[in-house]
């Protein structure tokens, strides 16, 4: 108990005296996981929408395996990263490893799939609602998957956050890819862990509320910008 | 180029081994209202989107090619399929489909507003509004972009009076500008109301086709004579 209460005191204690490494962890953190986001948004919305509208042979499985990969281990992916960024892999060349490209990269794998199954989730809903009307309108594939993301922004939105929570608390991949270098890819997980090894429980402490406070505060701020909540608001 | 006529051929429907429409062979051509009858399960919707082309034919012909004749024609369906829009969004989607431009569909908008008396809720979410004003957006969706040939299964089931005259008027007012409407209905009175000629559909086949006069007051056919007092069609 007493670590606790010393963590909540050491987590004031560095936000409010904006303790310069914490901000840069911080803003890195923002940074590596917002980036990722977006790549992956504009690779699992299409791709989860195209999925709920188009028939084809294989769909099935292309939809087992994207749900499949939901559950894809961090450590795994951050391994097979680490293999085809290093030195001896296809993409040394590239001298990635050990950057906050490197944890982008881990991430937007990581976190794709699972935004690609939400938005399928709920694209199919939407397609099964618009289908006769798009399709009597005459639109084409592209025009009906722009329609299905702009109506069903809202649950697009829940999906994108669902693939924020899983690349801000993710510290296996990105430990490995990244290598918790200081001022250069510490992030907030990867320096949570380093100060429990260290055993400064304290400092750990801290730094996962600033974590927990930053998931929510990106959370709340979404819900509260696209008004998710309101009824009928559409 | 005219999507008129357009001609079935032993035109035929199966669904899981069940013929649910034909043989049936007929032209649609020429103006006014055609009112489409007959009773529940009979396959109205079935033969409207075989016309419209958003159905495969099982077996037969049907003269147009779905894809090219839906620019020139529209659907309206039973349960009215709203956009998850504003009022104003869902007038203005099928116009920005043909890249009409800013003034034109504005102006469009207003006008069409104004004949379903929605002009005071053009930015009001369409999922507000109550079953009858969903119906009537949506049928000024349909004929917003000015269509030759416009399909309406059902317009006015679960519609109370008020409603059902105000979606009559605008249909006539529809014909009475040149454009050639198909539509299904159980109401008789409003079949003699709004027709200009009636087709009988009894299980899946087309059973008479006449002049509305000829139809309601002297039918050829003892089916029909038996739907119009009320029995029940085997």
């Amino acid at each position: 108990m007493g670590d606790i209460w010393a963590g909540i005191a050491a987590a004031f204690r560095l936000i409010i005296t904006a303790d310069a490494d914490l901000v840069e962890i911080s803003l890195r953190s923002l940074q590596v996981t917002l980036s990722a986001l977006v790549i992956a948004c504009a690779i699992a919305l299409p791709l989860g929408t195209f999925l709920a509208i188009q028939r084809f042979r294989y769909r099935r499985t292309v939809i087992a395996v994207l749900n499949a990969l939901m559950g894809l281990p961090p450590v795994v992916v951050g391994l097979i990263v680490y293999i085809l960024l290093s030195r001896s892999g296809p993409f040394g060349v590239l001298g990635l490893l050990f950057t906050p490209t490197a944890m982008i990269i881990a991430q937007v794998i990581i976190i794709t799939p699972l935004i690609a199954s939400v938005t399928h989730q709920a694209m199919r809903d939407l397609w099964a609602e618009y289908h006769d009307l798009l399709i009597s309108l005459n639109t084409g594939k592209l025009q009906r998957v722009g329609t299905l993301i702009l109506d069903g922004r809202r649950s697009l939105l829940t999906a994108a956050l669902a693939g924020f929570g899983r690349a801000i608390g993710e510290v296996g991949a990105i430990m490995i890819v990244g290598g918790n270098i200081e001022h250069q890819t510490r992030v907030l997980t990867t320096a949570i862990a380093l100060e429990t090894g260290r055993g400064d429980f304290a400092l750990a402490l801290g730094l996962g509320f600033v974590l927990i406070a930053l998931a929510l505060a990106v959370n709340l701020a979404t819900h509260y910008l696209g008004r998710t909540e309101s009824e009928g608001r559409w | 180029m005219s999507v008129l006529p357009i001609t079935l051929r032993d035109a035929c429907v199966r669904r899981g081994g069940h013929v649910i429409l034909g043989p049936v062979s007929l032209t649609l051509a020429g103006r006014g209202l055609t009112v489409l009858m007959g009773p529940n399960g009979a396959g109205k919707t079935t033969l409207l989107k075989v016309l419209h082309g958003i159905v495969r034919l099982s077996a037969g012909t049907v003269s147009h090619d779905g894809d090219d004749a839906r620019g020139a024609q529209a659907f309206v369906f039973q349960t009215p399929i709203v956009l998850r829009r504003s009022v104003a969004a869902n007038l203005a989607y099928p116009l920005k489909l043909q890249r009409r431009s800013r003034a034109e569909r504005a102006e469009r908008i207003r006008d069409w507003a104004a004949r379903i008396r929605l002009e005071d809720h053009l930015d009001q979410p369409a999922g507000r509004l109550s079953g009858g004003e969903r119906q009537k957006l949506a049928i000024a969706r349909a004929m917003i972009r000015d269509p030759e040939l416009v399909f309406l299964d059902e317009p006015t089931s679960n519609l109370d009076g008020r409603s059902t005259r105000e979606i009559e008027d605008l249909l006539k007012a529809a014909r009475d500008a040149g454009t050639r409407i198909v539509m299904s209905t159980h109401d008789i009175a409003q079949g003699r109301r709004l027709a200009d000629d009636a087709w009988l559909l009894v299980n899946g086949q087309i059973r008479e086709t006449a002049p509305a006069p000829q139809f309601f007051d002297q039918p050829a056919q003892p089916e029909t004579r038996a739907y119009l007092r009320g029995d029940i069609l085997e």
